[in-house]
């Protein structure tokens, strides 16, 4: 068998996400700046998940970056440079 | 609301589910409780400071119904762990982790692949390979609190040995009313199942499956290769793409 165990959607960014954010941001709505798809944080394409410091997500739609997060024992950067806007459920 | 913290769980037992799989009974004081579908967050961290961290779905119903009708306590989470090559995490865990050792773990996380018992929609849940997982949470919970509501279940396994809760899938489907389950075997086919073995089709998903009319609310988790084709299939056949849920596994091709 080879199935790993691991997520690469953004599913997997509901820990790191955690770290920053009070609410569940999974389920937030998110806005594309390149493509303007919106959809679930979800179903974000992530990668960088097995060794890699950071996590990447890149829209299903367009491909181009959405986010990115980094975790370091003093910080978490996150950079939301493809969203226009994330609709968070209260 | 604080900041999610990492807990320490403790093994309390193990359950073999194949031959490279397990499913790990977990201690865990002060759980807050979780919703099927979600995951945890493990992390594994060396003498020297190395750390590896994985994601694990929750196998077990929300309110720590554990398999086969034992009562197991508030406190508890079960995790099924398939045991990956060189998975450094996977083969701790699947490996020399024993009952007694501590583990740090934290959530419940995750809120948009999650199945909620008053949500009103038939549901189909789309398994492949130990993406069977959280929706066995799902399954699980709908029992424990008494749902009618008609699930479908269709699960797709290389063999007939690499079925994770067979022996839990097939009481259940016989005892838990409005439960159907079905099986695709992509390698080999036990004898008699009627299926040749070979991938999802969509010959499949229109046997096993609900029409698209019936507004289901669908769940596919499995290797990312799996899912992609499963929800291909399913907007093919007319399903709407917002009422799919995906959850992905990793590009291993299923």
């Amino acid at each position: 068998m080879a199935f790993t165990e691991t997520f690469t959607d953004g599913n997997a960014l509901a820990g790191p996400l955690r770290e920053i954010f009070a609410l569940e941001m999974t389920s937030a709505d998110g806005r594309c700046v390149t493509c303007g798809r919106t959809g679930p944080v979800a179903d974000l394409r992530v990668y960088g998940h097995e060794n890699g410091p950071g996590l990447v997500a890149r829209c299903p739609g367009c491909e181009e970056i959405v986010l990115r997060l980094v975790v370091t024992p003093e910080r978490v950067w996150l950079d939301l440079r493809g969203l226009v806007s994330l609709a968070v459920i209260r | 609301m604080s900041r999610l913290a990492w807990r320490v769980a403790y093994l309390r037992e193990v359950r073999d589910e194949t031959p490279s799989a397990r499913t790990l009974v977990l201690d865990v004081p002060g759980w807050p409780g979780h919703l099927p579908g979600q995951h945890v967050d493990v992390r594994l961290t060396a003498p020297d400071g190395y750390s590896a961290q994985r994601s694990y779905s929750i196998a077990s119903a929300a309110d720590g119904d554990a398999a086969d009708g034992e009562a197991a306590g508030g406190d508890t989470v079960e995790l099924t762990v398939q045991r990956v090559p060189d998975g450094e995490v996977s083969s701790y865990l699947a490996g020399p982790y024993a009952v007694g050792d501590p583990v740090e773990l934290r959530g419940p996380v995750g809120g948009w692949f999650v199945w909620r018992p008053a949500d009103l929609a038939p549901v189909l849940l789309i398994a492949g390979g130990s993406g069977v997982v959280p929706l066995m949470s799902m399954i699980r919970a709908r029992a424990a609190a008494g749902s009618r509501m008609p699930f479908r279940l269709v699960y797709s396994a290389r063999t007939p040995e690499d079925v994770l809760y067979a022996e839990e899938l097939k009481r259940r489907a016989l005892s838990d009313r409005g439960l159907d389950v079905s099986y695709v075997y992509t390698r080999r086919a036990p004898d008699g199942h009627g299926r040749p073995a070979g991938r999802l089709t969509a010959v499949d998903l229109a046997e096993w499956g609900w029409p698209p009319e019936f507004e289901p609310a669908v769940f596919v988790c499995g290797p990312t290769g799996f899912v992609e084709a499963a929800a291909d299939l399913l907007v093919d056949a007319g399903h709407d793409p917002r009422r799919i849920k995906t959850e992905r596994f990793g590009p291993t091709g299923g």
